[in-house]
């Protein structure tokens, strides 16, 4: 046999393959009930507005939240990481580790309920103040590695340069350094951001009344009072209306650093 | 300023780098007005030397001295010492991320504590003397390294300083954008800036030098002016860096 035929018929078997699987699942599929379980159009249509004007909503404020204190966290976190002051590296060592070596869900339990009933301290805010802390002091330990790359990604003669020209280590930091470090991990944070709104699911474990459910929580509950999957493909739809956009912005960010290099 | 107080002395500099001796004990003044060029191999330490001036690298041992200040008390205000000290680099080490005119104002504003319109009033007369004032709304990037290194000395003079230190200033440039950086440099020479440059261009150092130091091995070898130094050098080490130097 020549090479091109004998390459042809492998494709071909490949392909046979293929539709027998797709073939198969539709033949033993019992389609009448999948669609009644997951596509039922009555149901999906109750879920509006509530799964924009609530649900949406607060997934978003929740993960915009957990976002703006995990940044700040992070940055205090990555210029400790940078001290020349040895105990401060070391505290912010631990903390990135430890975070990252828990569940997000043990810390959201853990500033939710543990501080309450262990020290009494109850955090403000209720489920936002709660969950976006909770939330926030894991995306911080992530973060604060990715920012800290940023500023050593920025050559040293900047720094140099800065300070030459009388400028203190801070305001060099403030002004020449972090500006340029921040264009570097634009991508990553905001590979960041989309995985903290997938995480915001995780909020259900605080109870939750009506008006404070995200999506997740909001769906999972109209799936236990219809008996029906609906509603879990609904919000999984509008999870990917708000994170499809986001990683396309991503990959777009990264193309363009790489050109910019 | 006291013109008897020398504006950069030196006294017994000793700089290590972990276990590598890179000065061994160095005693050099640059007078007011004086342009010195300081010669000599590479792993010389005429590099170090230079950035211990401005305290970019802390010396071990001895004293740095900047118009009578002492930059190694601790007491001392360092950021004030250095903003009247212009610093140009090898690698010119713009800010990337600001417009040439930023790049000249920014320190202006936050350590002089200038007015916006002063410092870009400011800005526009040291570009218009480097002759980059039409590039003024660029961002580096776009410039020629020669270009780049003129508005690098722009930044320095736009802060008004009392001397200016040139680390291999042309070292990272094309052969034939060397010029227009030198020119810029011999014209601040004229006009009775106090410098000590780094350099390999034995040219500028003959012309434009009051003084030549010739450093190897982390001393000073010999010290004098330019025609003594790179024409009738005293010590073998001069003659065979000059000589090597020469056959290029």
């Amino acid at each position: 046999m020549k090479k091109g035929t004998k390459q042809r018929l492998r494709r071909g078997t490949l392909y046979a393959l293929l539709l027998a699987i797709v073939f198969a699942i539709a033949l033993l599929a019992d389609w009448p009930r999948i669609q009644r379980a997951f596509f039922n159009p009555e149901i999906a249509v109750e879920m509006f507005p509530e799964v924009f004007t609530i649900a949406a909503k607060n997934t978003l404020l929740y993960t915009f939240f957990s976002f703006a204190f995990g940044l700040v966290l992070a940055l205090v976190l990555a210029l400790m990481k940078r001290s020349t002051i040895r105990p401060y590296r070391w505290i912010a060592t631990t903390y990135i580790e430890l975070f990252r070596g828990l569940p997000a869900l043990v810390t959201i339990i853990l500033i939710a309920f543990g501080l309450p009933i262990a020290l009494g301290v109850s955090i403000p805010g209720g489920t936002l103040g709660k969950g976006a802390i909770g939330l926030g002091i894991v995306a911080a330990a992530y973060m604060a590695e990715t920012i800290r790359a940023g500023i050593e990604a920025v050559p040293r003669g900047q720094m140099e340069a800065a300070r030459s020209l009388g400028m203190s280590r801070a305001t060099a930091m403030a002004f020449i350094v972090l500006p340029q470090a921040f264009r570097v991990i634009i991508p990553p944070l905001t590979n960041e951001l989309v995985l903290l709104i997938k995480d915001t699911s995780l909020f259900f474990v605080l109870g939750t009344t009506v008006v404070t459910k995200e999506l997740t929580k909001f769906g999972r509950d109209l799936m236990n009072t219809t008996f029906n999957g609906t509603p879990l493909i609904v919000i999984a739809l509008v999870y990917l209306i708000i994170t499809l956009p986001m990683t396309r912005l991503v990959a777009q960010l990264e193309k363009r650093a790489a050109r910019a290099r | 300023m006291d013109s008897n107080v020398p504006p950069i002395q030196v006294l017994e500099l000793h700089k290590y780098f972990g276990e590598l001796q890179v000065l061994r004990g160095i005693d050099f003044q640059v007078n007011a007005r004086e342009v010195v060029c300081v010669i000599g191999p590479s792993g010389s330490g005429k590099s170090t030397l230079l950035r211990c001036v401005n305290l970019l690298e802390v010396p071990t041992a001895g004293k740095v001295l900047v118009e009578g200040i002492d930059l190694t008390d601790p007491e001392t205000d360092v950021d004030a010492v250095r903003a009247r000290i212009g610093m140009v680099f090898q690698q010119f080490n713009l800010f990337p991320h600001l417009t040439v005119q930023s790049n000249l104002t920014i320190a202006q504003r936050k350590v002089l504590n200038r007015s916006e319109d002063e410092a870009n009033e400011v800005a526009r007369n040291v570009l218009e003397r480097v002759g980059m004032l039409d590039k003024i709304d660029e961002y580096p990037i776009r410039l020629s390294g020669g270009q780049m290194q003129r508005v690098a000395i722009a930044r320095s003079l736009s802060m008004n300083p009392d001397m200016m230190l040139f680390d291999e200033p042309t070292s990272a440039l094309d052969p034939e954008l060397v010029g227009e950086v030198l020119d810029v440099m011999r014209g601040l020479a004229e006009e009775g800036m106090t410098m000590m440059v780094v350099t390999h261009e034995m040219g500028f150092a003959r012309q434009v030098g009051d003084r030549v130091v010739f450093m190897d091995g982390g001393v000073v070898v010999e010290d004098g002016p330019p025609d003594d130094v790179l024409l009738n050098p005293q010590h073998d080490r001069t003659q065979k860096f000059l000589q090597a130097v020469l056959r290029q």
